[in-house]
């Protein structure tokens, strides 16, 4: 069954570990009593406070203005009183200045929070304008600025999007559930995106192992002749931007390229229905979906959780720790980065909070690489990423760069299927760290 | 719970494969070879694997305490090494010959050059190529399976088709391994058995073993005036099976690339044909796979897989 379906070339097949949530509801998390919200939450400049310490703010209050194009606004997503406006520690690893508010119990919706009326009576750029304004960015984890990505050069002409229901991180189920439980709000955002780009093609393409989620999109776009609900194979990265778009298209982003180079625009599920709240209630990016998982927790859960609610609050919800916790993870365990301390927030690309006990989180020894070539046959991008790795652990970065390791996106497959549990893609992120700093010489 | 959780970089899972597990198959894949030399060759072939095995371990754990590196002889592939040698020699050899070709194997064709990954060639062949450069009688003194004293010489199927014996063994005889012959190489059968085991368990891929045997096979056939009984003897009749199968597949000394894979197993059996025909040795496994091992990182250099998305625009 799950091997039924479009897919890309290479990829592994870790196991799912969705059971613990996929069959749960997503419940409200409760309002905290502090929400501290980083003034940086996606790829781009940082916003500057719109509010100082003292000020009284109300639920999706703009309280952070972007400042360039690649950027995008910060909302309060509590009432209360800012308290504090300082740097903190953030899921990303680093400080980032945040705005601290001590909630007053009451969410007082703020009076901009008002329905934008219907996608007919909006222009293209109206919807582009309330996206920008809403604080949209990419929820699956990277946090690009959606306005973006809806703003290609004239000369790219875009013929389809792609909506990622793929879900392919293990463990992580809160798309799923968005697509089981607000199918319309997913419609409505597609529609959103591709009136914005002014395409008439739209595909959601979901994994084999969520038949029901399937079933469910495919009933709701039974009436919407543009919509087509796609099966993918189960397989990782079947969420990758290329991967995703080669699987529905066929079409090979180039090698430095964008999406856009081959017509294509790719939005994950949680970021169309922050479109559609955006749109139908006015309300901007506030709040999130999160799979709270793993073996140290209690009791799993996805949870819509407050911009800004610490990690530990949201995990006290799930009835806390259930043993030592090893690892602690914002995002899925392919990709997601492993936190120091549970007192930083969850932020608009948290898609999960993993939390691994000792037995999962350990971290086995390298040994010397066999050549068993499993990560040449299994890398999405066509490389070869022993050798990549071999150079760069020699700090040879120029043959690193000969062996392509640019195009490289980072999935982690190489170093999940190696039983030498080597390295790969540590040593693969620092040559191209060290490539890009060398041709920004 | 302060300052007490790993922060390591992604991916936090792991595939539970690991390099033990790999030896592990390999060994498994083995078994029914093993078993099979046991049968036709009977007691002494469990001495000569166990001095192989004993002496290849033995070398691999003594050179790395002495040059204070981690002592890595769980990982089973020194294990593998000495298996793969002792069915790579004639049961009839006096016991100092495993011991040997097992320490030469692992001190030269392996730990020299950094230990296991880093061997350029396949440190078993390695080590039969030095016994039989060192001692050329003991290593071509094959018995026949069965035979109660192993004083008496046997002609391999292959040196029979050499020299157009009469006394040839049935084709049967060939495909099940009660021929003379080096220990493990003798059961085709039993070797294709754990070849499909191994392909089965993604331990190797078809493309080497495949393309090897089918180039053989080819050839053989077009030599022998499409005469597909004498096809069969050079398929089944001597080294191929264990060499294509379990010593061409060697992680280390074969190309990582697929197309790599292909030009090696193709490349192996032309000279594995060119040597059988136009040599004096009846025999040519090990030495093709030796001379492709050594032409494989250039191999390598030229069969890289094609990176996603440089296959021009499709729109």
């Amino acid at each position: 069954m799950s091997k039924v379906g479009l897919t890309f070339k290479g990829g592994i097949h870790p196991p799912h570990f969705k059971g613990q949530t996929e069959h749960k509801a997503i419940e409200a998390a409760p309002v905290p009593k502090v929400v501290v919200i980083p003034l940086v939450q996606h790829i781009g400049a940082p916003c500057e406070a719109l509010v100082s310490k003292g000020d009284q703010v109300k639920v999706g209050q703009k309280i952070g203005e972007s400042k360039g194009f690649v950027s995008a606004p910060i909302h309060a997503s509590v009432s209360g009183k800012v308290v504090k406006i300082e740097a903190r520690p953030t899921p990303s690893g680093s400080r980032i200045n945040s705005i601290i508010i001590e909630t007053d119990g009451e969410q007082t919706i703020d009076e901009s929070v008002k329905p934008r009326g219907s996608l007919d009576s909006l222009s293209p750029n109206d919807i582009k304008a309330i996206i920008k304004d809403s604080g949209i960015t990419g929820m699956g984890g990277a946090g690009f600025p959606t306005h973006v990505k809806l703003s290609p050069p004239q000369e790219k002409n875009i013929d389809i999007v792609i909506i990622n229901g793929a879900e392919c991180e293990p463990y992580l189920t809160s798309d799923h559930r968005i697509m089981l439980e607000m199918p319309e709000k997913v419609l409505f955002g597609t529609k959103a995106v591709m009136k914005v780009l002014g395409v008439k093609k739209g595909i959601i393409g979901i994994e084999a192992n969520k038949p029901d989620a399937i079933e469910t999109m495919k009933k709701a776009a039974e009436n919407e002749p543009e919509i087509e609900v796609v099966q993918l194979q189960t397989k990782y990265p079947q969420g990758g931007e290329k991967s995703l778009i080669y699987a529905v298209t066929k079409r090979e982003v180039p090698s430095g390229g964008l999406p856009m180079d081959v017509g294509a625009v790719v939005q994950n599920i949680g970021t169309v229905v922050a479109i559609s709240d955006a749109i139908q209630i006015g309300m901007p990016v506030v709040e999130r979906v999160v799979t709270i998982t793993g073996s140290a927790v209690k009791e799993p859960k996805n949870l819509m959780v407050k911009i800004g609610t610490s990690f530990r609050d949201v995990i006290e919800y799930c009835g806390g720790y259930s043993e030592h916790p090893a690892k602690l993870i914002n995002g899925g365990p392919m990709m997601g980065i492993a936190q120091y301390s549970d007192d930083v927030p969850v932020i608009k690309g948290t898609s999960g909070i993993l939390i691994l006990n000792e037995d999962d989180a350990k971290t086995p020894e390298a040994s010397n690489c066999i050549r068993c070539a499993k990560c040449v046959d299994i890398c999405p991008s066509g490389l070869q990423p022993l050798t990549i790795s071999k150079f760069s652990l020699l700090g040879k970065f120029e043959e690193a760069e000969a062996f392509n390791a640019m195009d490289c996106i980072e999935c982690g497959s190489c170093s999940f299927v190696c039983p030498s549990k080597r390295p790969l893609v540590d040593s693969i992120r620092i040559a191209k760290k060290e490539i890009l700093a060398k041709r920004k010489k | 719970m302060e300052n007490k959780m790993i922060a390591s970089s992604s991916p936090h899972i792991r595939s539970t494969d690991t390099t033990t597990s790999v030896m592990l198959d390999v060994l498994i894949a083995l078994i029914p070879a093993l078993i099979a030399s046991m049968y036709y060759f009977g007691f002494k072939a469990m001495l000569v694997v166990a001095l192989s095995v004993g002496s290849a371990v033995g070398t691999e754990a003594a050179i790395q305490k002495l040059t204070k590196k981690r002592v890595t002889i769980n990982d089973l592939s020194a294990v593998v090494t000495g298996l793969l040698l002792a069915f790579n020699l004639p049961v009839s050899v006096p016991w100092w010959i495993p011991v040997i070709g097992s320490a030469v194997a692992i001190a030269i064709g392996k730990q020299v050059f950094g230990g296991l990954g880093n061997n350029f060639i396949n440190p078993a062949l390695a080590g039969r190529a030095f016994l039989v450069a060192s001692w050329p009688v003991e290593m071509t003194f094959w018995t026949t399976p069965g035979a109660l004293t192993d004083t008496i010489a046997a002609a391999t199927p292959l040196a029979m088709l050499k020299t157009s014996s009469p006394a040839l063994s049935p084709l049967s005889d060939v495909f099940l391994g009660r021929i003379p012959g080096c220990l493990g190489e003798t059961s085709a059968i039993l070797l294709l058995l754990g070849g499909a085991y191994l392909i089965y368990k993604k331990v190797i891929s078809w493309r080497i073993p495949g393309t090897y045997i089918a180039t053989v096979a080819i050839i053989a056939l077009i030599t022998n005036g499409f005469d597909f009984t004498g096809m069969a003897y050079h398929v089944f009749g001597g080294g191929l099976m264990i060499g294509a199968i379990f010593m061409a597949t060697d992680y280390s000394s074969s190309p990582v690339t697929p197309k790599g894979k292909i030009i090696f197993g193709i490349g192996a059996g032309v000279l594995t044909m060119l040597i059988r025909l136009y040599s004096s040795s009846a025999e040519g496994v090990s030495y093709s796979i030796l001379f492709m091992n050594v032409a494989t990182p250039l191999i390598e250099k030229y069969t890289a897989p094609r990176v996603f998305g440089t296959g021009g625009v499709k729109k």
